[in-house]
């Protein structure tokens, strides 16, 4: 089946300033696609062009096996939910979701199943003759609407531009789940635009992470998140971030010897028997959660190390213990009920299995 | 073909206003400024001829008046305006109970027309039955006041009368200006027991130097403008002592059918325009785009 | 509200404080005066007889009240050579302005929103043109517009007039419309045109349902500026189409015959009366349009 979205060398600029480089994505019916970076990376701007309301500069674009790269938005057979929200401030909810349908000239009849329908599938069926004013119950509705007027067109693809981003925190994660379960429900084809790389990870079967203008990498988030493609995607995405630590290497007989400077004087050693050919130079990507209470962990890949702890932070389920590395701060997820006390060396264990090296000149990973 | 129109409309709609710009305002400001160089008289002739017009104009005694009454005119006019509007203001942000009526009754010579407020104080100001009559009446026989038919004098009753019809609106200016002053910075000040007055001028009225220049550029302009209140009021005279380059203009364009005169003081009322409205707007637009 | 004058812990004594406000109110009466001061006159003036304005003062009531000078400046008074009254030339403003201010608001309009919501390249140039026209002094384009307008046929005409004010009134229309519509998010129009919607289906079914305050300031602005209008009007007019502030001057400023102070001041009552009544009527958006017009952004 061809892709419901295929995107070739697509290039935007907005005269010598250019926007988007190079861009090629495909995704197929009923992935979850999300565009994340940080803000001016050109998501919003992909986006956009997309959905037709930015003219591109160069490339082509197909939606459903057609091209599209002239079309205009109302013949893409998209929708879209703005940050905003761009309820349409005269008209009521009814309105809003049947407006699209109205310009487009669908008959009354079919006007009014559809947006019952709608209405019961969010449970907004009260407010449809409130106009976007005098909905008391603020954002949440107010998303639900623009949902709402989405959902009814019933489109080829839809595309979401950051619509949490207005809410408070707990709202954002219920919202969240919410536009999961409504993926899961219509295995629609979606694209999602979002700064939070949380969102990102929940959300997406396919993520597009982008850093001015151009795509860093493109994965599912199990592979974002394990094989960052650099030190960008391995810095941006996660939180706590993945620990970048400079280090020398060596070659041993049986594998790699990994030096890291310490803050207690003697450098640490780890020797990673997988990845062999490693320039002199590296940094070392380790997540927190790959450096571990010794005691509690063993195995293959898994290198012991003794640490001068200088902070512990206990977060509940997790506590976090940060120490010197290689001149830099590191972090590691620990066991809440562990042994870590500041300003004690402690004993951990490094899982190289996982880890990821990068170039330092160039960023780009090695392994 | 309907896909082009669909692209282009917004273009196609702002089309007939940009020609209708292009030609109206900046293609006759460009035939005005050619023809002020040219020995046009009571008709325009197109043959370009230096300065000859701009030289006739300085060496005119009527526009060496008409030139110097816009200055004297327009500086007592936005000073006095400015500081009535002020105070005025002021005034009414003290937490007035009837501030809406009042307001009402400051601001509504600006509805008025030029002409209108020219009609009434040229009554109010007459010598032999206005308020000199009436002051007279209350029994001070020798009071005169006469600015009116004074050549010396009757530019200042220009003066009284625009201010009369224009400070209103500057107080609503500054008032709008004096109410969207932190507020919190206000009560820091007060919690700090700084007194009223020190809030006022170390605090509010610097914090409304915007709405100065937006006051000074708004009064500037009706100064420069200012053409009717003349004709209603004094109707340049007596003689043509109360002439403004506006009144002056017209007089050539239209009695004396001098039109090298007429254009060549349009040009110059449009040079002082532009150099205070200039340097205001591209400030205002750059500090939009950004 | 800046209420500094309750809260001001070191402003001494209760009683200074009342003096304080007993003052207040005195300066703010006497300056209400001043302002009330012109308008009063003329109404008294209006309403008595020649006589009593010889030999009485500036503002004492008529001892007896006569419409004669109203019922003349309506119908009778010279203007020149006609001894109409003000009549035609109001009927005249009328046919100028209602025509002048629905066009150029209605063009202001649709010229807001394109600036404002459907930027392209050169949009910003247009508006910042537009802009310096609101600022032109008009003298400038006066001998080049009477020409023109006789070229076309409409010198002296109601028509030429319409057409003039409709001009010089697009700058402050548009400026009006287009500094509304950019407040509005832009994500409506994104929406809409996703929906399906085109250029002015969106203007129709979006922007003009939501524009109703800045018409009504648009249209009080533009009435109250045509309405009052006297440079256009008596250069572009003749004899039968001149607007009600020129009749107005022509009257006051007739040489021949007796200065009847009464009609003067009833004509121009009846010349501020439109103007007056819309002030009075929606204050606020005249109060909005004035400060619309010279704060922009």
């Amino acid at each position: 089946m061809a892709p419901i979205l295929e995107i070739n060398n697509l290039f935007k600029s907005y005269g010598s300033v250019e926007i988007l480089k190079d861009i090629n994505v495909a995704i197929e019916q009923g992935d979850f696609l999300v565009l994340v970076g940080p803000s001016g990376c050109g998501k919003s701007t992909l986006l956009n062009c997309i959905a037709g309301l930015e003219p591109i500069t160069g490339g082509q674009l197909s939606i459903g096996g057609k091209d599209m790269t002239h079309v205009s938005p109302k013949d893409r057979d998209i929708a879209m939910v703005f940050q905003s929200y761009a309820l349409y401030p005269t008209m009521t909810v009814a309105k809003n979701i049947t407006f699209g349908m109205k310009v487009r000239g669908v008959d009354q009849a079919t006007q009014d199943e559809k947006l019952a329908h709608v209405a019961t599938q969010l449970q907004i069926e009260p407010l449809l003759n409130r106009k976007p004013g005098q909905l008391s119950g603020g954002q949440r509705q107010r998303q639900r609407v623009a949902m709402g007027r989405a959902l009814v067109r019933d489109p080829k693809l839809f595309l979401f531009d950051e619509p949490l981003s207005n809410l408070d925190a707990k709202l954002r994660v219920e919202m969240r789940t919410e536009i999961k379960a409504l993926h899961q429900r219509l295995g629609a084809s979606m694209v999602y635009v979002t700064h939070d790389q949380i969102e990102a990870m929940t959300l997406a079967t396919k993520i597009v992470v982008m850093k001015g203008g151009v795509i860093q990498q493109i994965g599912t988030p199990s592979e974002i998140y394990n094989h960052p493609a650099n030190l960008f995607v391995a810095d941006f995405m996660g939180s706590p971030a993945m620990n970048l630590i400079p280090a020398k290497t060596k070659a041993n007989g049986k594998g790699v010897e990994i030096e890291i400077a310490s803050k207690s004087g003697d450098p640490i050693t780890l020797i990673d028997t997988k990845n062999k050919d490693l320039p002199e130079d590296v940094i070392l990507g380790v997540r927190p959660e790959d450096i571990a209470d010794a005691s509690l962990r063993g195995g293959e890949g898994r290198q012991e190390a003794d640490c001068l702890i200088d902070i512990v932070e206990p977060a509940g389920a997790d506590t976090f213990a940060v120490m010197q590395l290689g001149g830099k701060h590191v972090t590691a997820r620990l066991h809440a009920e562990t042994g870590a006390v500041a300003g004690q060396n402690l004993n951990l264990v490094f899982d190289l299995g996982k880890v990821s090296y990068f170039a330092p000149e160039t960023g780009e990973r090695l392994n | 073909m309907t896909k082009w129109l669909e692209e282009h409309m917004p273009k196609l709609v702002l089309a007939p206003s940009f020609i209708v710009v292009l030609i109206f305002v900046y293609g006759f400001i460009a035939w005005t400024a050619w023809v002020s160089l040219t020995r046009s008289r009571l008709l325009p002739r197109y043959e370009i001829d230096g300065f000859i017009q701009y030289d006739r104009l300085f060496a005119s005694p009527r526009w060496d008046t008409a030139f110097t009454n816009l200055f004297v005119f327009g500086f007592l006019f936005i000073v006095i305006a400015m500081i009535l509007g002020l105070i005025l203001a002021i005034l009414l942000d003290q937490n007035i109970r009837t501030e809406g009526a009042i307001r009402t009754i400051y601001l509504y010579p600006m509805a008025l027309s030029m002409i209108v407020t020219g009609t009434a104080w040229k009554w109010i100001l007459n010598p032999g039955l206005g308020l000199e009559a009436t002051v007279r009446g209350w029994g001070f026989e020798d009071f005169t006041f006469n600015w009116l038919v004074d050549p010396d004098m009757a530019i200042y009753t220009v003066v009284i009368a625009a201010i009369w019809q224009s400070s209103g609106f500057v107080m609503a200016l500054f008032l709008a200006g004096l109410r969207s002053v932190d507020q919190e910075i206000i009560k820091a000040a007060q919690v700090d027991g700084i007194p009223t007055w020190r809030v006022y001028t170390a605090i509010i009225i610097p914090a409304m130097a915007p709405i100065f220049l937006s006051a000074f550029i708004v009064l500037s302009h009706l100064a420069i403008k200012s053409f009717d209140l003349v004709i209603a009021l004094t109707g340049g005279g007596p003689g043509y002592a109360t002439d403004l380059p506006a009144t002056y203009m017209y007089t050539m364009a239209f009695s004396r059918g001098d039109i090298g005169q007429a254009a060549s003081s349009a040009m110059i009322m449009m040079m002082v325009v532009f150099t205070i409205v200039v340097p205001y707007l591209y400030s205002e637009l750059r500090t939009k785009d950004d | 509200m800046t209420d500094l004058s309750y809260t001001s812990p070191r402003s001494g004594s209760r009683t200074a404080n009342i003096l304080l406000r007993w003052a207040l109110y005195i300066m703010l009466g006497l300056f209400a005066l001043f302002y009330l001061m012109p308008l009063f006159v003329m109404v008294i003036t209006s309403f008595k007889s020649l006589d009593e304005i010889r030999t009485g003062d500036l503002i004492s009531l008529p001892r007896e009240v006569t419409f004669d000078a109203w019922r003349t400046a309506w119908s009778g008074a010279c203007t020149g050579i006609q001894c109409e009254g003000v009549r035609p030339f109001f009927w005249n403003s009328v046919l100028i302005a209602i025509p002048a201010v629905l066009i150029s608001t209605l063009i202001g309009a649709l010229n807001g929103y394109v600036v404002a919501q459907w930027r392209f390249k050169g949009a910003n140039l247009f508006f910042a043109l537009m802009l310096f026209g609101c600022f032109i002094p008009f003298q400038v384009v006066l001998l080049p517009m009477a020409r023109m307008l006789g070229l076309m046929g409409m010198a002296g005409t109601i028509p030429g007039l319409i057409f003039v004010h409709v001009i010089y009134g697009l700058g402050f229309t548009t400026l009006f419309f287009r500094n509304y519509y950019v407040s509005i998010p832009s994500e409506l129009t994104k929406a809409a045109k996703v929906d399906g919607a085109g250029f002015f289906r969106i203007f129709w079914s979006i922007f003009l349902p939501l524009s109703l305050p800045i018409i009504v300031v648009t249209v009080i602005w533009q009435f109250t500026q045509i309405w009052n209008d006297f440079l256009f009007g008596v250069s572009f007019s003749q004899a039968g189409t001149q607007p009600v502030t020129v009749a107005l001057n022509n009257i006051v400023n007739s040489t021949t015959g007796v200065k009847a102070y009464n009609v003067d001041m009833a004509a121009a009552i009846i010349a501020a009366l439109p103007t007056l009544f819309v002030y009075v009527v929606a204050g606020k958006y005249f109060v909005r349009g004035l400060t619309a017009g010279s704060v922009k952004g």
